[in-house]
């Protein structure tokens, strides 16, 4: 038996799913979509952001709206030198864990920063909207260091 | 309750890249492997036969499926499949058992991720609204996670290195391992950052391969006649999906799957611990409430090599084949799964 | 003023992924073969059964199949649809006829198209034969045979479809 020539081959799989958001996921991506930003009160009074649907305590559903701050507080960071063709983002950047101002939990998303070196936990970040919004997370386009912000 | 042991147990080597090896071809020779250790034929020689493994690892629809192939399945077997680390497959295979629907088992699992690029492939695990379109990939969660644990002085990049170090140290021996070789903390630390805080080596390598093993009754294992290990407890417990309503610098599901397996209720000579992480690791140690006393992944961890939807599986095969060779008495698997170790698994396993 | 924007009801989440797909050991070497004109299938060392495509195992047995086998061109009709709506995606004009063609000397069928034949006389058991692309378009691909067209030649009895040497009905 002579052993096998290496074929390869290169393609793509694409699943072109749509989803329906529900009331919960609806009012956030709707808010996203008007340049705001809501979280859900969950039962022990935490207000969530991104909205969670049930409550990550008791199960229970969910729908008392709150709407926060565009500013927060960068709770943790990485730096990706190297970007990775689907990110949204090509230069070197940051994904940041951030902290809304009247939020209590915090969420994920891009930060864009001129270096690694300009970023510090704790600093002070802000939504950059992105142009066309449309009711998606990335009407979020990313976070920005704020001014004076560093420490 | 019916006692349950591991009787047989094999990994294919880690590569990098399988090459020319399709499913079926990656299965079998661990399937053989394991039916040797025991005299089986086949998989029609035991009661029930469950795998673990995900078709978007390879991109390739039902590849689970394919794999069935490998068994020989004429006449019809009692099969199953868990889109998991194989480690739940034996979970399920050990609640068969103990239910008496099944005396025997064989699990396996595997992965072939050379094909695509595996840390975005698994960012559409994560929340399909607020996470997925972000395209955030494992190795950029992991680092927020290590950030956190940086930040708070819970671990240095010292410590971290020092993981690495050990893991490549002890690969050394084992010739499964895809990465080995002798590295000082100093030579580590002064690599350049990958995902800052992270450096590759904290990183486990993206590897192809597979696992196997059988479990059975005590009594099934007795009559085989081969060395087996009990699995004297198993737990396994889920956290929330999004990262930042977890405390990322604590594993609470594992702490409590460690208790429930009942960890403590003896010395730990060993420990293989599932951490595609250098900071996991410790993380996992200190959840799993473990000391100096106890050898941790004496073969490397996956820091060495990562079989996904294998290493769990192959975590509990390392302890297994440590009793039997007599190098310990009792000791601890624990397998991950999901986004910054959502989800956690602990086996107890104790000589004969 | 436009009207206000109804509230977001529904997203579109697609998915790609990309990835280089490698052929198993077996299939590669059925593949090598095809590009040179010749169907190739594995034998089953442990129940002779010979399976086209090879994927490294026999699936009845669960054991490695290594015993390379070459097969006819020609073929038995195992079963058949005819095709009256178009495939999104397919060039092909309805109605066309897509078989299980078992080739000689194996004992698995496989799908093909079926052409230079009046639909509604196909049957099972019917008799056809590969027409080959011109040598010089053949690639690594099923597609290398353009499609198969009836033989004339004597049905073949349901009970002896899949089981016929390489050498045919009368071999
Ligand atoms: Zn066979």
């Amino acid at each position: 038996m002579v052993a096998a020539e290496l074929l390869s081959q290169h393609f793509e799989l694409g699943f072109t799913y749509t989803r329906s958001t529900g009331p919960v996921v609806g009012k956030f991506l709707t808010g996203l979509r008007e340049g705001r930003v809501y979280g859900v009160r969950g039962s022990d009074g935490r207000v969530l952001v991104p909205p969670a649907e049930y409550d990550p305590l008791t199960g229970a559903a969910l729908g008392e709206f709150v709407e926060v701050g565009q500013q927060g507080r960068l709770l943790s960071w990485c730096w990706v030198s190297e970007p990775r063709e689907a990110h949204h983002l090509q230069q070197p950047f940051a994904w940041a864990m951030v902290q809304l101002d009247g939020a209590d939990v915090a969420m994920i998303h891009y930060l864009e920063a001129p270096s690694a070196e300009a970023i510090r936990s704790g600093a002070r970040v802000g939504i950059s909207w992105a142009a066309e919004r449309e009711g998606f997370i990335t009407d979020i386009r990313c976070f920005t260091l704020l001014e004076g912000a560093a420490p | 309750m019916r006692e349950i042991a591991v009787v047989a147990y094999s990994q294919s080597p880690c590569v990098a890249d399988a090459g020319a090896t399709n499913e079926v071809e990656l299965i079998m020779p661990q399937l053989q492997a394991v039916y040797s250790q025991l005299g089986l034929a086949s998989a029609q020689d035991v009661d029930f036969v469950c795998s673990g493994s995900c078709d978007y690892l390879q991109g390739a629809a039902f590849a689970f499926v394919a794999g069935v192939d490998a068994l020989g399945a004429v006449p019809p077997i009692k099969e199953s499949h868990v889109e998991m680390d194989a480690a739940w497959a034996l979970y399920e295979a050990i609640l068969k058992i103990r239910m008496g629907h099944a005396d025997s088992a064989l699990i396996y699992g595997f992965g072939k991720s050379s094909p695509g690029e595996l840390p975005i492939v698994l960012s559409q695990r994560l929340d399909p609204y607020y996470l997925a379109p972000l395209w955030l990939d494992t190795v950029s969660l992991a680092a927020l996670q290590a950030r956190l644990l940086l930040d708070q002085d819970l671990v240095s990049e010292r410590d971290m290195a020092a993981v690495v170090a050990r893991s490549r140290r002890n690969a050394m021996d084992n010739p499964l391992a895809q990465l080995a070789g002798e590295f000082s903390i100093e030579e580590l630390l002064a690599e350049e950052h990958f995902v800052a805080p992270l450096r590759r080596a904290d990183c486990c390598p993206v590897s192809d391969g597979a696992a196997a093993m059988v479990i059975a009754t005590v009594e099934q294992a007795r009559a085989w006649g081969a060395p087996y290990a009990r699995i004297t407890g198993i737990d396994q417990r889920i956290e929330n999906h999004n990262p930042c309503l977890r405390d990322l610098t604590d594993s609470v599901s594992t702490r409590q799957a460690a208790a429930a397996a009942g960890v403590h209720r003896g010395p730990v000579d060993v420990a293989e611990i599932y951490a595609p992480f250098s900071h996991q690791e410790i993380l996992l140690t200190r959840a799993l409430g473990l000391d100096d006393s106890t050898l941790v992944n004496p073969g490397g961890g996956v820091l060495a090599g990562n079989l996904m939807m294998a290493s769990g599986l192959s975590r509990v095969g390392e302890v297994f084949r440590r009793i039997v060779d007599g190098k310990a008495g009792r000791g601890v698997a624990h397998a991950t799964s999901g986004p910054c170790l959502q989800h956690n698994l602990v086996a107890v396993l104790e000589g004969a | 003023m436009s009207e206000p924007l109804a509230d977001v009801t529904g997203i579109k989440a697609p998915v790609y992924l990309k990835y280089r797909f490698t052929a198993g050991s077996a299939p590669a070497r059925f593949l090598c073969r095809l590009k040179e004109g010749v169907l190739t299938g594995q034998r089953c060392p442990r129940c002779s059964n010979v399976y086209i495509p090879p994927r490294g195992s026999c699936p009845a047995c669960g054991v490695p199949t290594e015993d390379e086998v070459v097969l006819s061109d020609k073929g038995t009709i195992q079963s058949f649809t005819i095709v009256s709506i178009p495939i999104p995606g397919n060039p092909i004009q309805p109605p066309y006829v897509v078989a299980n063609i078992v080739p000689d000397g194996a004992n698995i069928s496989f799908i093909h198209l079926l052409s230079e034949c009046v639909n509604e006389e196909v049957h099972i058991g019917q008799r056809v034969q590969a027409l080959w692309k011109p040598a010089e378009e053949w690639g690594h691909a099923m597609d290398n045979i353009r499609y198969f067209r009836p033989l004339d030649e004597p049905d073949v009895p349901v009970e002896r479809i899949g089981k016929l040497p390489v050498t045919g009905l009368e071999g």
